[in-house]
């Protein structure tokens, strides 16, 4: 056995633009043992229920992540709907769907310039962050703002997008897809890339499982789980199927991101192709009662919103368990027997975003 | 309906929850999540198990005055952030916990923010 050095790893890094903190136990720089702190800037929003009513309370989801934040606001609705026994209208639904997918486009692309900057490879940064800014773009003229949608609402949609918006739209996205899809082979094919995420960051299919991973660090590891299967939104009219991989390694775990990207497009497409006419929202009345755990696929995972209502405007209970916060124990194995430079990169493969985890 | 989803909630006694964790885990399920709910003179503890998308839940209730949980870290490892959760914001002693950061996991400015009542004033 070599001499045994602890590194802290964060919470401020440079590849790490939130504050995670590792202990890496190293023999070397192998790492034998990793000991990750969150809590530096818990946030403590869940208990903003007792105090918003739960027509407010959507603003306060939408704030949990700043990448990820229509599909909080939509997974918190979901569940307050299903309390009132409330039945969305189909148009909201599809609209739902597709700021859903183009937030999943965005952050994935956000993510994977972000992992083409912690390896060094600064103009495939900046190629990706171009091309994910014409994303926001569309975000923006659909909903508003280019961070907080503020589109989604109980009941339904805040607004709607007219239909000649939505053929643009579609036609915009084949040019973007495009030159997206002229990023796609330096992730998929480049020697600098693969020899830094090839057998790196290894994690297991049973592995990945029994510790609860969620999104793609687990399908990366060759498990088809994938939420948007139980058919919420309208992800049930639409034709799709999970994205996996089977290496387990960090390049897997690119592979499934860069895949969903063109999986987004293709679902946007879909729901632009079939969405209905009609109202965007119903009248709400009444107040939750009851509870109920609502599940999403988010893009770096399962997000589940417990609500617990008990008749009044106030919910008893309002619980979200953040996909980065399902990562962390798969984290911790992963880093596991990796050498010291890779730290960065394995985990930044499990996208993580603390302030979601620090909700 | 928005989404329909069985979501049966098993009620058990703490001392059955390791037990009852190992069954869920050689039954091959995933843990979910955990969480708990302040109630008056109770605290609620659900565990939350997936399989093939079949969402299952166990709960304990606990008084307020006697809150101590065995871990289900021998079965499920990825229990720990959940119950130094417990640990840190409702103050739910856990026991044989496999990595415990005793308080620590969480660095707030009070201890177990969320036993604090809401006319208190600290919502």
């Amino acid at each position: 056995m070599g001499t045994r050095t602890i590194i802290p790893f964060g919470p401020q890094h440079p590849v790490l633009p939130e504050p995670i903190h590792l202990d890496l136990v190293l023999e070397d720089e192998k790492v034998v043992e990793a000991l990750p702190s969150v809590g530096f800037v818990h946030r403590g929003l869940e208990r903003l229920a007792e105090v918003k009513d739960f027509h407010e309370l959507v603003y306060v989801a939408e704030r949990i992540c700043g990448i990820c934040s229509f599909i909080h606001g939509q997974g918190y609705c979901q569940g307050v709907e299903t309390l009132l026994n409330i039945e969305v209208p189909a148009r909201a639904k599809y609209l739902r769907t597709i700021w859903a997918e183009l937030s999943r486009i965005h952050s994935h692309i956000l993510w994977l310039g972000l992992f083409a900057d912690a390896f060094g490879f600064e103009s495939l940064f900046m190629h990706c962050w171009r091309v994910r800014e014409k994303i926001v773009d569309i975000i923006e003229a659909t909903a508003g703002g280019r961070v907080i949608f503020g589109s989604c609402k109980v009941g339904g949609a805040r607004r709607d997008i007219p239909n000649d918006v939505l053929k643009g739209i579609k036609a915009e996205l084949t040019t973007i897809e495009a030159e997206y899809n002229e990023l796609k082979p330096t992730f998929l094919h480049d020697n600098s890339v693969k020899r830094r995420t090839v057998g790196i960051g290894t994690l297991s299919k049973e592995q990945a499982y029994a510790l609860g991973a969620v999104g793609p660090t687990l399908r990366g590891s060759g498990v088809a789980s994938d939420l948007r299967t139980l058919g919420y939104a309208a992800y049930k009219d639409l034709q799709w199927e999970p994205v996996v991989e089977h290496g387990g390694d960090c390049y897997s775990r690119t592979v499934v991101r860069v895949r969903e990207v063109t999986m987004s497009f293709d679902l946007i497409r879909q729901a632009i192709d079939k969405i209905p006419e009609g109202p965007v929202d119903v009248k709400v009345t009444g107040n939750p009662t009851g509870e109920f755990f609502s599940r999403l696929e988010q893009p770096r995972g399962e997000v589940v919103y417990y609500v617990k209502g008990n008749n009044t405007k106030f919910l008893e209970r309002f619980r979200i368990r953040t996909p980065t916060f399902a990562n962390i124990a798969p984290l911790v194995v992963m880093l596991k027997g990796c050498e010291l430079p890779d730290v960065p990169v394995i985990v930044l493969t499990i996208d993580p975003c603390i302030s979601c985890t620090e909700r | 309906m928005t989404m329909i989803e069985p979501q049966p909630v098993i009620a058990i006694d703490r001392a059955d929850l390791p037990e009852k964790a190992k069954e869920f885990f050689v039954q091959g399920y995933r843990l979910v999540q955990i969480c708990a709910t302040n109630g008056d003179s109770t605290l609620e503890v659900t565990y939350s198990f997936d399989r093939d998308y079949a969402f299952t839940n166990m709960r304990v209730i606990l008084q307020k005055d006697d809150t101590v949980l065995p871990s289900i870290t021998g079965s499920f490892l990825a229990a720990f952030t959940y119950e130094n959760e417990l640990q840190d914001l409702f103050g739910i002693k856990i026991t044989d916990l496999a990595i415990n950061y005793n308080g620590n996991f969480y660095k707030m400015a009070i201890k177990t923010p969320f036993l604090v009542n809401k006319s208190s004033g600290a919502a």
